[in-house]
């Protein structure tokens, strides 16, 4: 039954609160739970953690709306605090990782096809070629590194093989702008769309920047910083694509509106009791938060949040994998490149990116050299019998040009 | 003792999606790498990058390089004491760790519905205050020699790298008393070896009554070794329903 935003009154806000125990439950069994359990966890964590930013940003440029950002923002920051506290420490840093790229695949894929303007579903595309090379480099390093399959974590719905390779993914900034919606015109599932996954890229580059510097291995701090590199793309491009005229209340209205709307769909797909319920309580709780919001709107801007909020949300996420879909446009998109903030075939790329990317790889590419010759097996590259021989030996004299050719 | 190992709904394993894995395959078959090679290229760049670094730390100069002249730094004249002073320090900071890896242990073995008779918490009290005796005996054998038990030596530091997963293992709610005892198992058979070593290396540097010291150590380590090592096993044995 879908939700009505507006007769919806949620937990009233004097009423949400919580203990310290409440915020650090027992994680999901890594082993045990559906991977798009972990997704809507790693998704949601980038949902709050946008809110927390944007309410930080849109305090500093408005004083009269500093105390209610900060009365929701205590809440927002305990919700995403036992969102992320959910995912168990046996995750490896790249095992919750190769969580980030599933995330970053499944949503972006299902967000391209529910997109009504074909010019934002082409970004949805484009942006989900690149986080599909991605999980590919990051699960040759899994398993070169800790020696552990990356299908562990993804459990078969995703496929692992190269996408756009990353080396190609570096652009000069002009070319990682977009159009923007028009906020008068664009439907309610277009901006819906844009700031979840504007959420997820943000939050994936947060992470790669943070745990990167982590690695003893010097071949995974240049992976990461290589692919946090892109996820800063990403995040300008998403960016981007909102339009930027909206009024700051505006934009508080439709991030709440996001969160209950993405809170709706956890609530109805998710298969684990104990996590739904607090998917149940996050819900209530934004919906306290998107009434509290509408007041101010009213209050401020004179207007009724009717005209920028739909009566029922948009059709959830389906949490389900996209093979067939990414496959398709694996097949017919992965040669295309970015022109200033149209996308063109890669025969007709400007030369900023291709000098830009020219001089960033020139010393060789991190997510070449961890992928070289890798394709994903079950049970590891290892499962596949290769012995240890003399010439699998390093030479200190050796060079790594050969992985570099195709970047040029 | 607690049955550990539970038949559930694993989902890691390709046998759970057969149907999703051939289609998995049929395309990772006819998708070539993106570029040529192997892990060669992995080893090749750590290798540049061995090459290229600097050490991860120093060995601060003992009292008597800085003009504190002791007995015992007299004996170390024409060796490396920095090498000593290194391994000191890395037993000392691994017995010091080995205190909070017992602490946590206990809770563990005191928490558990039906703690197995086995494992009395006596006994792993006592194992926790014999780790916190060894690390005073190292502090008291660092000033001895005119160096300073706080720092932080190299040794230490890489031990600390090291032992960082048996610590997670240790104080994660879900793991059973069986995980935590192979993770201190693993913490015992390294501490043992490398108290061996720094008894042979205390006597090497001419440091005999050190070494005398070291080795009451050594043999409460023994004993712990043996105890941990055959709680293992049976928590093993009995989980899988073929012990004796």
């Amino acid at each position: 039954m879908a939700l009505n935003l507006f007769e919806e009154k949620g937990c009233p806000l004097d009423r949400q609160r919580f203990t310290w125990k409440e915020l650090v439950q027992t994680p999901i069994s890594k082993l045990d739970d559906d991977a798009f359990t972990r997704v809507r966890i790693i998704l949601m964590n980038g949902i709050e953690m946008e809110a927390l930013r944007f309410s930080h940003s849109c305090a500093r440029m408005n004083q009269a709306l500093q105390l209610p950002l900060a009365q929701l923002r205590r809440v927002e920051q305990h919700q995403a605090t036992m969102v992320n506290g959910l995912l168990g420490a046996d995750h490896s840093t790249l095992e919750t990782t190769i969580g980030y790229e599933q995330v970053a695949i499944e949503v972006t894929a299902v967000v391209a096809q529910n997109e009504p303007d074909e010019y934002l579903a082409q970004v949805y595309r484009f942006g989900m070629l690149e986080d599909f090379d991605h999980l590919y480099r990051y699960s040759a390093l899994l398993d070169r590194l800790e020696g552990k399959d990356a299908n562990n974590i993804t459990q078969c719905y995703t496929d692992i093989v190269p996408g756009r390779p990353t080396g190609v993914e570096h652009r000069a900034p002009q070319d990682d702008l977009r159009e923007h919606y028009d906020r008068s015109r664009a439907a309610p599932i277009s901006k819906m769309n844009a700031l979840t996954i504007l959420s997820g890229e943000q939050q994936t580059h947060n992470f790669y920047m943070n745990v990167g510097p982590l690695y003893a291995d010097p071949v995974a701090r240049q992976l990461y910083a290589e692919i946090a590199s892109i996820e800063e793309q990403h995040v300008t491009q998403y960016e981007s694509i909102i339009d930027p005229n909206e009024t700051w209340m505006e934009k508080w209205l439709l991030h709440e509106a996001n969160e209950v709307y993405n809170y709706y769909g956890c609530v109805q797909q998710e298969s684990n009791s104990r996590v739904k319920a607090i998917w149940e309580r996050c819900l209530d709780y934004e919906l306290g938060h998107l009434n509290v919001v509408m007041d101010l709107f009213k209050q401020y801007e004179r207007r009724d949040p009717a005209e920028i909020l739909p009566q029922t949300l948009p059709e959830p996420i389906h949490y389900e994998s996209q093979r067939e879909f990414v496959r398709r446009v694996l097949s017919q998109e992965v040669d295309l490149r970015a022109l200033g903030k149209q996308f063109v075939d890669k025969s007709r790329e400007g030369p900023e990116s291709q000098e830009y990317r020219a001089h960033m790889n020139s010393g060789g590419s991190p997510t070449q050299t961890v992928a070289a010759g890798y394709q994903w097996s079950p049970g590891t590259e290892l499962a596949r019998g290769t012995e240890y021989t003399g010439d699998m030996e390093a030479t200190r004299d050796s060079k790594s040009a050969r992985n570099t050719e195709f970047i040029r | 003792m607690e049955k550990s190992t539970a038949l559930g709904t694993n989902r890691t394993g390709i046998d759970m999606s057969p149907v999703d894995v051939k289609k998995m395959l049929a395309l990772t078959n006819v998708t070539p790498p993106s570029s040529n090679g192997d892990e060669r290229a992995i080893a090749e760049m750590r290798s540049r990058h061995i090459a290229d670094a600097s050490v991860i730390g120093s060995v601060p100069p003992p009292g008597s390089l800085k003009g504190v002249a002791s007995t015992a730094m007299q004996k170390l004249t024409g060796k490396n004491p920095e090498a000593f002073i290194d391994k000191l320090g890395c037993r000392l900071a691994f017995e010091r760790a080995g205190v909070r890896l017992y602490d946590a242990l206990i809770v563990k073995a005191s928490s558990i519905p039906g703690a197995p008779s086995e494992i009395p918490l006596d006994t792993l009290r006592k194992f926790r205050n014999e780790e916190l005796r060894h690390f005073r005996l190292l502090e008291g054998a660092i000033r001895s020699i005119g160096a300073d038990p706080t720092t932080q030596t190299p040794s230490a530091d890489v031990d600390g790298m090291a032992s960082l997963g048996l610590m997670q293992v240790l104080t994660d709610p879900r793991t059973s008393l069986s995980h935590c005892l192979e993770a201190i198992l693993i913490a015992e058979l390294a501490d043992n070896d490398a108290w061996q070593l720094l008894i042979q290396l205390a006597a090497k540097m001419g440091m005999d009554d050190m070494a005398r010291d070291f080795e009451t150590a050594l043999q409460e380590e023994d004993v712990h070794l043996a105890h941990i090592r055959q709680w293992f096993k049976e928590s093993v044995l009995d989980d899988a329903a073929v012990a004796a």
